[in-house]
C-alpha cells in the first residue's frame, strides 16, 4: 500500500477502537509499522454469522461484469442468502500527488465490509495507470490467491475428478516488477523472496488446509536451481509445518508437479507456491476443469479482508447481450459464502449450480448450449427455491 | 593423424537436430559464420567412435548399462567412455572430470544428476553447471504421441526448444538484507537470438510450419520483452514460417485443452521448463521421451524430462525407451543413420505392445523385459548383430 493508503487505514482502524493521536498529519513512518506490526500479528478471527445480515461490497465490473453480478444477485436472493449487498465502482484516479489510488468511497467501503466480491475490470492500455487489479493488491494488501479447481460433472475435459486448491503467493517473488537494463542488451529481472511473505502464506496455506478439511499440502519450488530464493520459501513452508502436524506436508519439485498434474491430478491437494510457478500452476488447473469461464478465485489480505473474483475477461464482444456464463463469479461468491461460514446457504448455491449444469437442458453458449444469461440464471433461482 | 586433419563437415554440421540428412555444404556454409574459435576434431578412430557416459543417480546407471548392452548387441562402432559424478561430494572434481571428458569426445550421453538441497547454496547444481560450462544453449524435446500408448490427448506433435544457458536458471542469488532474497533472471541479446535462430533453423530443417514464442512480456516488460523482440527480428528472416507469441499461463491452459494447435514452441529456461514437462506428461510420460541439449561445438542426450527416479532406482521397472530413444537422437549426431533408424523402429514397436508397458505406462513389464523386446526386434529386421 502507498504510504498515504497505509496512513488512513490506520487511523480509520485506530479511531474506530477510540484511540485518537496527536498531530495526525505528521505520522511517522516508524509509528504506521509498528501499527501494522501489530495488527498483522492478531490471529484471524472467525466470523460469527449466525444471525444479521452482513453487507459485502460488490464491484460489478466492465464488460460482462454488470450482467453477471445482476444474476448472482438474484440468484443470492432465490436461495435468501444474509447477504446485503453494496455496490461500487473502481476506476482509477489521481490522489494528490500524483499517485494512483481507487476511489475513497470505494475503499471505504471495503475496510468496512472486509468481504468483497468483484467482477471483471477492464485492462488499461496506455492509460497512464497501472492495472486494477494491481492497484487493489497493492491497496488491501492482497498476499494469497486461492484458487479451487474441482472438476465440474457435466461440463465435459478429458480430466475428471480434479479436486485441488492452489495457493499462490501475491506480493511479491518473480513479478516485483524490479528490472533494469545492465548494459544494451543485458536485461535483469529481479525475483524477490523475503522471509515475512514467506511464512505469511505458508501460514495461510496450513490454515486453509485444517479450516477445509484438506489433508496434505505441497510445496511447489524449484530449489535445486534457485538454492537461496525457493529455499528460504520451503525453509518458511517447513517450520509452518511443524506447527500444523496434523496436515500432510510434502514438497515437490515445479516440473514433477507439472508432469503429475497432466497425467494424474487426482494426487495433489492443496499446493502452496511463490507468484510465478503459482500464476501458470493455477492457470493450469483451471484449464483441467474446463477454462477460466467457470473457475473461482479468492484473494485474501492482510487485516481480515477477502475479495472473490471471477477470473476471466471482461468479453466485450459479448457484453449487454445476455450471453454470458455467470458461472464463475457465482461459484467465486459460493467460495465467499464459506469463508464467512455460511456453508448451509453456499451448498445449496452451489448444488443449484451444479444440477443445471449436469442436466444440460439450459446452458449458455460458453458451455454448450444455447440459452441466454437470464435463463441459465432463472433456472439455477428454481432449483435454489426447490430444495427449501 | 589423418583422422585429426579430416575437419569433418558434420562437425560443423552438429547444433541441428535432424532426422533427415540436411545438405552438408550449404549448412556448412552457414554454419562456417557463427565459427570464429577452432573446432575439435571428432572423437573417431578406426571408424568407431569415443562417447563419454554419465551414468547419474536413481535408474541413470540402469538405463546405461542397458543402452550399452543394446549398442554392443546391435554392433554399434561406438565405444563409451564412462565418467562417475558423485553427487554427495562437494567438490566440483568430479563434474569438472566429466566436463572435460565432454570436450575431448564431443559427445555425451547422461543421467540426471541429483541436486541434494539440503546442502548449503554455494553447492551448485551438477547439471546445471555442466550445461553452461559446455555452453549447451539449445534443449530440444520433441513430444510425440506415439501409438499403442492411451493418453487423454491424441496427435500431438510439438518440438519444444528451450534457452539453456541463462535465465531465471543463472544461479546468481544475494541476500543483501536478512530476511530477504534476491535472485536474478538474466535475459541478454546475443542469447536470444542465438536460441531465436536455432529455433527457425530447426522449424525450416524439419518442414514445419509455425513457431510459438511463450513469455510472460505483460509483466516482466524489459526481460521477456527484450526475448520476444530477439524472436520477431529473426522471425522477419524467415517469411515461410508463422510467428506468433502467446503468454505462459494462457499456453499452459491451452496445452491441457487443445495441444494440437502446438508445432515449434521456444522459450526462456523457466517456461522452457514447465512446458516441457507438461507436454512430456500429455504424451505418456517421463519414461517416453528423449531430450537433447546442443552447443556449438557439443552435444549431450538424455530423458527429456531430466529425472533421477530415485523412487523406482534397481528395481527393473523404469521405462527404458526414453534413454534409448536419447541414444538413436546420439546415433544421428553421430552420423550412424542406419543403426539409429533400426533401433528406433524396434523401440517404437515395442511401445505399442501393451503388454510390455512398464508401471508408469500402467503395465506390469520389466525393464529388462522391454529391452530384450528390443532386441528381439532388431534381430529379426536388422543386419548382423551378435548371437544372443
Amino acid at each position: 500500500m502507498a504510504g498515504k493508503a497505509w496512513r488512513s487505514a490506520i487511523l480509520n482502524l485506530l479511531r474506530k477502537w477510540g484511540v485518537t493521536l496527536h498531530r495526525e498529519d505528521k505520522i511517522k513512518a516508524q509509528e504506521v509499522s509498528w501499527a501494522v506490526g501489530a495488527l498483522k500479528k492478531e490471529p484471524p478471527q472467525p466470523r460469527m454469522f449466525t444471525s444479521g445480515i452482513k453487507t459485502v461490497t460488490l464491484i460489478p465490473g466492465d464488460g460482462i461484469g454488470p450482467e453477471i453480478s445482476s444474476a448472482v444477485m438474484k440468484i443470492f436472493e432465490a436461495a435468501k442468502a444474509p447477504i446485503q449487498w453494496e455496490e461500487r465502482n473502481v476506476t482509477a484516479i489521481q490522489g494528490p500527488g500524483g499517485k494512483w489510488m481507487i476511489p475513497p468511497d470505494a475503499k471505504e467501503s471495503m475496510d468496512r465490509n472486509k468481504i468483497g466480491l468483484k467482477g471483471p475490470l477492464k485492462t488499461p492500455i496506455a492509460a497512464g495507470h497501472p492495472s486494477m487489479n494491481l492497484l487493489l493488491r497493492k491497496t488491501f494488501d492482497l498476499y494469497a490467491n486461492v484458487r479451487p479447481c474441482v472438476s465440474i460433472e457435466g461440463y465435459q475435459t478429458p480430466y475428471t475428478d480434479v479436486n485441488l486448491v492452489t495457493i499462490r503467493e501475491n506480493t511479491e517473488g518473480e513479478y516485483s516488477g524490479i528490472e533494469h537494463v545492465i548494459v544494451d542488451g543485458v536485461v535483469q529481472s529481479i525475483k524477490l523472496i523475503t522471509e515475512q511473505a514467506s511464512e505469511r502464506i505458508a501460514e495461510y496455506a496450513f490454515e486453509y488446509a485444517r479450516n477445509n478439511q484438506r489433508a496434505s499440502v505441497t510445496a511447489v519450488h524449484k530449489a535445486n536451481i534457485m538454492r537461496m530464493s525457493d529455499g528460504l520459501f520451503l525453509r518458511k513452508c517447513r517450520e509452518a509445518a511443524e506447527k500444523h502436524k496434523e496436515v500432510k506436508f510434502t514438497e515437490m519439485y515445479l516440473d514433477t508437479v507439472c508432469l503429475n498434474m497432466v497425467q494424474d491430478p487426482t494426487q495433489f491437494d492443496v499446493l502452496v507456491m511463490p507468484n510465478l510457478y503459482g500464476d501458470i500452476l493455477s492457470d493450469l488447473c483451471a484449464g483441467l476443469i474446463g477454462g477460466l469461464g467457470v473457475t473461482p478465485s479468492g484473494n485474501i489480505g492482510a487485516n481480515g479482508v477477502a475479495i472473490f473474483e471471477s477470473v476471466h475477461g471482461t468479453a466485450p464482444d459479448i457484453a449487454g447481450k445476455d450471453m454470458a456464463n455467470p458461472t464463475a463469479l457465482l461459484l467465486s461468491a459460493v467460495m465467499m459464502l464459506r469463508h464467512m461460514g455460511l456453508h448451509g446457504h453456499a451448498k445449496k448455491i452451489e448444488s443449484g449450480c451444479f444440477d443445471t449444469i449436469r442436466d444440460k437442458r439450459v446452458l449458455t453458449k460458453d458451455l454448450g448450449g444455447n440459452s441466454k444469461c437470464s435463463e441459465f440464471t432463472a433456472e439455477i433461482c428454481q432449483r435454489v427455491q426447490d430444495m427449501d | 593423424m589423418t583422422a585429426r586433419s579430416v575437419r569433418s563437415l558434420s562437425g560443423l554440421l552438429k547444433p541441428l537436430f535432424s532426422c533427415h540428412f540436411s545438405r552438408v555444404n550449404g549448412a556448412a556454409a552457414c554454419n562456417q559464420r557463427h565459427k570464429s574459435t577452432y573446432t575439435p576434431p571428432p572423437a573417431r578412430y578406426g571408424g568407431r567412435h569415443t562417447v563419454t557416459l554419465i551414468p547419474g543417480d536413481g535408474i541413470g546407471p540402469e538405463l546405461a548399462n542397458h543402452v550399452r548392452e543394446l549398442f554392443r548387441f546391435c554392433c554399434v562402432p561406438v565405444d563409451f567412455e564412462v565418467v562417475n559424478v558423485d553427487s554427495s561430494m562437494a567438490s566440483e572434481d568430479d563434474i569438472n572430470d566429466a566436463i572435460m571428458a565432454i570436450r575431448r569426445n564431443g559427445v555425451a550421453l547422461k543421467g540426471n544428476i541429483e541436486t541434494n538441497h539440503y546442502l548449503p547454496p554455494s553447492y551448485k547444481s551438477r547439471n546445471n553447471l555442466l550445461r553452461t560450462s559446455l555452453d549447451l544453449y539449445a534443449n530440444v524435446m520433441h513430444c510425440q504421441s506415439l501409438p499403442g500408448v492411451r493418453t487423454r490427448h491424441r496427435n500431438i506433435d510439438i518440438m519444444i526448444i528451450r534457452e539453456n544457458t541463462e535465465g531465471e536458471y543463472s544461479s546468481l542469488e544475494h541476500e543483501n538484507v536478512p530476511g530477504v532474497v534476491e535472485c536474478l533472471k538474466i535475459i541478454t541479446k546475443t542469447k536470444s537470438l542465438r536460441i531465436a535462430d536455432y529455433a527457425f533453423r530447426a522449424a525450416r530443417a524439419t518442414g514445419r510450419r509455425r513457431v510459438t514464442a511463450v513469455h510472460k512480456a505483460n509483466i516482466m516488460k524489459l526481460g521477456d520483452g527484450l526475448f520476444l523482440e530477439c524472436c520477431q527480428e529473426v522471425a522477419s528472416g524467415y517469411p515461410e514460417i508463422s510467428f506468433d507469441s502467446m503468454i505462459v499461463d494462457n499456453t499452459s491452459m491451452q496445452l491441457v485443452s487443445r495441444p494440437q494447435q502446438f508445432d515449434v514452441m521456444v522459450m526462456p529456461n523457466l517456461y522452457g521448463n514447465i512446458v516441457s514437462n507438461v507436454c512430456a506428461g500429455l504424451v505418456g510420460g517421463p519414461g517416453l521421451v528423449p531430450g537433447a541439449n546442443y552447443g556449438e561445438d557439443y552435444a549431450v542426450f538424455e530423458t527429456g524430462t531430466r529425472n533421477t527416479g530415485k523412487s523406482i532406482a534397481n528395481c527393473n521397472t523404469a521405462n527404458p525407451t526414453a534413454m534409448l530413444l536419447a541414444s538413436c537422437l546420439l546415433l544421428d549426431h553421430l552420423k550412424l543413420h542406419a543403426y539409429a533408424s533400426m533401433i528406433r523402429r524396434a523401440v517404437i514397436s515395442t511401445v505399442t505392445e501393451t503388454r510390455l508397458h512398464t508401471a508408469d505406462l500402467g503395465g506390469q513389464g520389466s525393464t529388462s523385459d522391454v529391452v530384450q523386446a528390443v532386441m528381439n526386434a532388431v534381430q529379426s529386421t536388422g543386419p548382423q548383430t551378435l548371437s544372443m
